[in-house]
Protein backbone atom coordinates (compact mmCIF):
# COMPACT_ATOMS: atom_id res chain seq x y z
CA UNK A 1 0.00 0.00 0.00
CA UNK A 2 1.08 3.55 -0.73
CA UNK A 3 -0.07 6.60 1.18
CA UNK A 4 0.21 10.05 -0.39
CA UNK A 5 -0.16 12.97 2.00
CA UNK A 6 -1.39 16.42 1.07
CA UNK A 7 -1.75 19.08 3.72
CA UNK A 8 -3.41 22.41 3.30
CA UNK A 9 -3.65 24.37 6.55
CA UNK A 10 -5.87 22.30 8.83
CA UNK A 11 -7.01 20.04 5.97
CA UNK A 12 -5.25 16.76 5.31
CA UNK A 13 -5.85 14.30 2.47
CA UNK A 14 -4.42 10.81 2.58
CA UNK A 15 -4.67 9.07 -0.78
CA UNK A 16 -4.34 5.31 -0.42
CA UNK A 17 -3.28 3.00 -3.22
CA UNK A 18 -3.27 -0.80 -3.13
CA UNK A 19 -4.57 -3.05 -0.39
CA UNK A 20 -5.59 -2.14 3.14
CA UNK A 21 -5.10 -5.55 4.73
CA UNK A 22 -3.66 -7.00 7.93
CA UNK A 23 -0.11 -6.52 6.64
CA UNK A 24 -0.55 -2.87 5.61
CA UNK A 25 -3.19 -1.49 8.02
CA UNK A 26 -0.58 -0.65 10.71
CA UNK A 27 1.05 1.81 8.24
CA UNK A 28 -2.18 3.76 7.89
CA UNK A 29 -2.78 3.66 11.64
CA UNK A 30 0.68 5.08 12.31
CA UNK A 31 0.31 7.69 9.57
CA UNK A 32 -3.05 8.94 10.87
CA UNK A 33 -1.80 9.18 14.45
CA UNK A 34 1.33 11.01 13.34
CA UNK A 35 -0.32 13.51 11.04
CA UNK A 36 -3.65 14.56 12.55
CA UNK A 37 -2.48 17.00 15.21
CA UNK A 38 -4.33 20.27 14.49
CA UNK A 39 -6.27 18.79 11.55
CA UNK A 40 -10.00 19.56 11.42
CA UNK A 41 -10.79 17.92 8.06
CA UNK A 42 -9.28 14.56 7.21
CA UNK A 43 -10.10 13.15 3.77
CA UNK A 44 -9.24 9.57 2.91
CA UNK A 45 -9.12 9.25 -0.86
CA UNK A 46 -9.84 5.63 -1.80
CA UNK A 47 -9.70 6.07 -5.63
CA UNK A 48 -6.76 3.69 -5.92
CA UNK A 49 -7.65 1.47 -2.96
CA UNK A 50 -8.57 -1.93 -4.38
CA UNK A 51 -9.27 -3.88 -1.25
CA UNK A 52 -10.11 -3.67 2.43
CA UNK A 53 -10.35 -6.34 5.14
CA UNK A 54 -11.22 -6.15 8.84
CA UNK A 55 -7.77 -4.90 9.85
CA UNK A 56 -8.50 -1.87 7.68
CA UNK A 57 -11.93 -1.41 9.23
CA UNK A 58 -10.32 -1.28 12.66
CA UNK A 59 -8.04 1.56 11.57
CA UNK A 60 -10.99 3.47 10.10
CA UNK A 61 -12.91 3.04 13.35
CA UNK A 62 -10.03 4.39 15.44
CA UNK A 63 -9.42 7.27 13.00
CA UNK A 64 -13.11 8.22 12.99
CA UNK A 65 -13.14 8.29 16.81
CA UNK A 66 -10.03 10.48 16.93
CA UNK A 67 -11.34 12.86 14.26
CA UNK A 68 -14.75 13.33 15.87
CA UNK A 69 -12.96 14.98 18.79
CA UNK A 70 -11.31 17.57 16.59
CA UNK A 71 -13.22 17.79 13.30
CA UNK A 72 -14.46 15.51 10.57
CA UNK A 73 -13.25 12.53 8.55
CA UNK A 74 -14.56 11.86 5.05
CA UNK A 75 -13.98 8.93 2.69
CA UNK A 76 -14.09 9.72 -1.03
CA UNK A 77 -14.08 7.63 -4.24
CA UNK A 78 -14.78 4.28 -2.57
CA UNK A 79 -14.82 1.42 -5.10
CA UNK A 80 -17.67 -1.15 -5.10
CA UNK A 81 -15.67 -3.99 -3.49
CA UNK A 82 -14.48 -1.80 -0.65
CA UNK A 83 -17.95 -0.30 -0.25
CA UNK A 84 -19.46 -3.78 0.04
CA UNK A 85 -17.22 -4.60 3.03
CA UNK A 86 -18.17 -1.28 4.69
CA UNK A 87 -21.81 -2.04 3.99
CA UNK A 88 -21.84 -5.66 5.25
CA UNK A 89 -20.39 -4.59 8.59
CA UNK A 90 -22.62 -1.54 9.06
CA UNK A 91 -19.64 0.84 8.85
CA UNK A 92 -21.42 2.89 6.17
CA UNK A 93 -23.92 3.95 8.82
CA UNK A 94 -21.47 6.13 10.72
CA UNK A 95 -18.65 6.90 8.29
CA UNK A 96 -19.01 9.93 6.02
CA UNK A 97 -18.68 8.54 2.52
CA UNK A 98 -18.88 10.87 -0.45
CA UNK A 99 -19.19 9.81 -4.06
CA UNK B 1 -13.02 -31.13 -9.81
CA UNK B 2 -9.88 -29.05 -9.45
CA UNK B 3 -7.73 -28.85 -6.35
CA UNK B 4 -4.79 -26.83 -5.11
CA UNK B 5 -2.95 -26.70 -1.82
CA UNK B 6 -0.42 -24.46 -0.11
CA UNK B 7 1.52 -24.92 3.12
CA UNK B 8 2.97 -21.85 4.77
CA UNK B 9 3.99 -20.42 8.13
CA UNK B 10 1.13 -18.76 9.98
CA UNK B 11 2.66 -15.30 9.81
CA UNK B 12 0.93 -12.14 8.61
CA UNK B 13 3.99 -11.39 6.49
CA UNK B 14 2.94 -14.40 4.36
CA UNK B 15 -0.38 -12.83 3.43
CA UNK B 16 0.88 -11.69 0.02
CA UNK B 17 2.10 -15.22 -0.76
CA UNK B 18 -1.26 -16.64 0.22
CA UNK B 19 -3.01 -14.06 -1.97
CA UNK B 20 -0.87 -15.02 -4.97
CA UNK B 21 -1.79 -18.66 -4.41
CA UNK B 22 -5.47 -17.76 -4.05
CA UNK B 23 -5.47 -15.74 -7.28
CA UNK B 24 -4.01 -18.70 -9.17
CA UNK B 25 -6.45 -21.09 -7.52
CA UNK B 26 -9.50 -18.93 -8.27
CA UNK B 27 -8.45 -18.73 -11.92
CA UNK B 28 -9.52 -22.41 -12.08
CA UNK B 29 -13.14 -21.40 -11.45
CA UNK B 30 -15.72 -19.45 -13.43
CA UNK B 31 -15.99 -16.65 -10.93
CA UNK B 32 -17.04 -12.98 -10.95
CA UNK B 33 -14.71 -10.23 -9.81
CA UNK B 34 -17.09 -9.53 -6.93
CA UNK B 35 -16.90 -13.14 -5.72
CA UNK B 36 -13.15 -13.08 -6.17
CA UNK B 37 -12.85 -10.03 -3.97
CA UNK B 38 -15.17 -11.53 -1.33
CA UNK B 39 -13.13 -14.73 -1.21
CA UNK B 40 -9.92 -12.73 -0.79
CA UNK B 41 -11.44 -11.11 2.28
CA UNK B 42 -12.63 -14.44 3.73
CA UNK B 43 -9.27 -16.13 3.20
CA UNK B 44 -7.36 -13.21 4.71
CA UNK B 45 -9.58 -13.14 7.79
CA UNK B 46 -9.14 -16.85 8.54
CA UNK B 47 -5.42 -16.75 7.89
CA UNK B 48 -4.92 -13.68 10.09
CA UNK B 49 -6.95 -15.35 12.81
CA UNK B 50 -4.73 -18.43 12.73
CA UNK B 51 -1.59 -16.27 12.53
CA UNK B 52 -2.76 -14.31 15.59
CA UNK B 53 -4.01 -17.09 17.85
CA UNK B 54 -3.10 -20.64 16.86
CA UNK B 55 0.59 -20.71 17.73
CA UNK B 56 1.26 -17.32 19.34
CA UNK B 57 3.80 -16.32 20.52
CA UNK B 58 5.53 -19.00 18.45
CA UNK B 59 4.59 -19.81 14.88
CA UNK B 60 3.70 -22.95 13.00
CA UNK B 61 2.29 -24.13 9.72
CA UNK B 62 -1.08 -23.70 8.07
CA UNK B 63 -2.31 -25.86 5.25
CA UNK B 64 -4.87 -24.27 2.93
CA UNK B 65 -6.59 -26.60 0.49
CA UNK B 66 -8.92 -25.30 -2.19
CA UNK B 67 -11.34 -27.20 -4.33
CA UNK B 68 -13.50 -26.04 -7.24
CA UNK B 69 -16.60 -28.14 -7.78
CA UNK B 70 -18.99 -28.05 -10.72
CA UNK B 71 -22.66 -28.78 -10.50
CA UNK B 72 -23.28 -27.00 -8.29
CA UNK B 73 -20.47 -24.55 -9.01
CA UNK B 74 -18.79 -23.84 -5.72
CA UNK B 75 -15.50 -23.14 -4.04
CA UNK B 76 -14.45 -25.06 -0.95
CA UNK B 77 -11.54 -24.03 1.22
CA UNK B 78 -10.10 -25.92 4.16
CA UNK B 79 -7.68 -24.40 6.68
CA UNK B 80 -5.72 -26.76 8.93
CA UNK B 81 -3.34 -25.89 11.73
CA UNK B 82 -1.84 -27.84 14.60
CA UNK B 83 -2.07 -24.98 17.08
CA UNK B 84 -4.03 -24.75 20.31
CA UNK B 85 -7.72 -25.66 20.04
CA UNK B 86 -9.59 -22.59 18.88
CA UNK B 87 -13.07 -22.33 17.41
CA UNK B 88 -13.33 -18.90 15.78
CA UNK B 89 -17.07 -19.43 15.25
CA UNK B 90 -17.78 -19.66 18.99
CA UNK B 91 -17.72 -15.90 19.48
CA UNK B 92 -20.92 -13.86 19.24
CA UNK B 93 -21.23 -11.62 16.19
CA UNK B 94 -20.63 -7.93 16.83
CA UNK B 95 -23.75 -5.77 16.45
CA UNK B 96 -23.91 -3.97 13.09
CA UNK B 97 -26.69 -1.56 13.99
CA UNK B 98 -24.89 0.39 16.68
CA UNK B 99 -23.27 3.79 16.40
CA UNK B 100 -19.61 4.55 16.74
CA UNK B 101 -19.34 4.83 20.50
CA UNK B 102 -20.81 1.36 21.15
CA UNK B 103 -19.13 -0.31 18.22
CA UNK B 104 -16.81 -3.20 18.95
CA UNK B 105 -13.32 -2.85 17.61
CA UNK B 106 -12.79 -6.57 16.98
CA UNK B 107 -14.76 -9.52 15.72
CA UNK B 108 -15.41 -8.11 12.24
CA UNK B 109 -13.15 -10.54 10.43
CA UNK B 110 -15.05 -13.71 11.32
CA UNK B 111 -18.30 -11.81 10.91
CA UNK B 112 -17.31 -11.02 7.32
CA UNK B 113 -16.37 -14.65 6.69
CA UNK B 114 -19.82 -15.79 7.83
CA UNK B 115 -21.49 -13.17 5.62
CA UNK B 116 -19.43 -14.01 2.55
CA UNK B 117 -19.44 -17.81 2.71
CA UNK B 118 -22.51 -20.03 2.50
CA UNK B 119 -21.16 -22.60 4.94
CA UNK B 120 -18.50 -22.35 7.63
CA UNK B 121 -17.74 -25.18 10.02
CA UNK B 122 -15.09 -25.91 12.62
CA UNK B 123 -13.87 -29.21 13.98
CA UNK B 124 -10.96 -30.41 16.09
CA UNK B 125 -9.50 -33.62 14.73
CA UNK B 126 -6.21 -35.46 15.43
CA UNK B 127 -4.80 -32.45 17.26
CA UNK B 128 -5.67 -30.12 14.40
CA UNK B 129 -8.04 -27.19 13.99
CA UNK B 130 -9.96 -27.69 10.77
CA UNK B 131 -12.06 -24.88 9.38
CA UNK B 132 -14.06 -25.64 6.25
CA UNK B 133 -15.61 -22.91 4.09
CA UNK B 134 -17.88 -23.21 1.12
CA UNK B 135 -19.29 -20.65 -1.28
CA UNK B 136 -21.69 -21.38 -4.10
CA UNK B 137 -20.79 -19.45 -7.24
CA UNK B 138 -23.31 -17.62 -9.39
CA UNK B 139 -23.52 -18.78 -13.00
CA UNK B 140 -21.16 -16.82 -15.26
CA UNK B 141 -21.90 -15.74 -18.81
CA UNK B 142 -19.40 -17.51 -20.97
Amino acid sequence: MEIKKEKNGTELTLALAGRLDAATAPELDACVKQEIAGITALTLDFSALEYIASAGLRVLLVAEKLMRKQGKMTLVHVNPNVREVLDMTGFLQFLNVEE
Amino acid sequence: MKQEEIVLDADIQNLARLNDWLDAFMALAAISSRERSQLEVAVEEIFVNIASYAYAPQTGQVVVAGKVTEDPAAIELIFMDAGRPFDPLARDDPATDVDLKDREIGGWGIFLVKKIMDEVSYRREDGKNILALRKTLLPQES
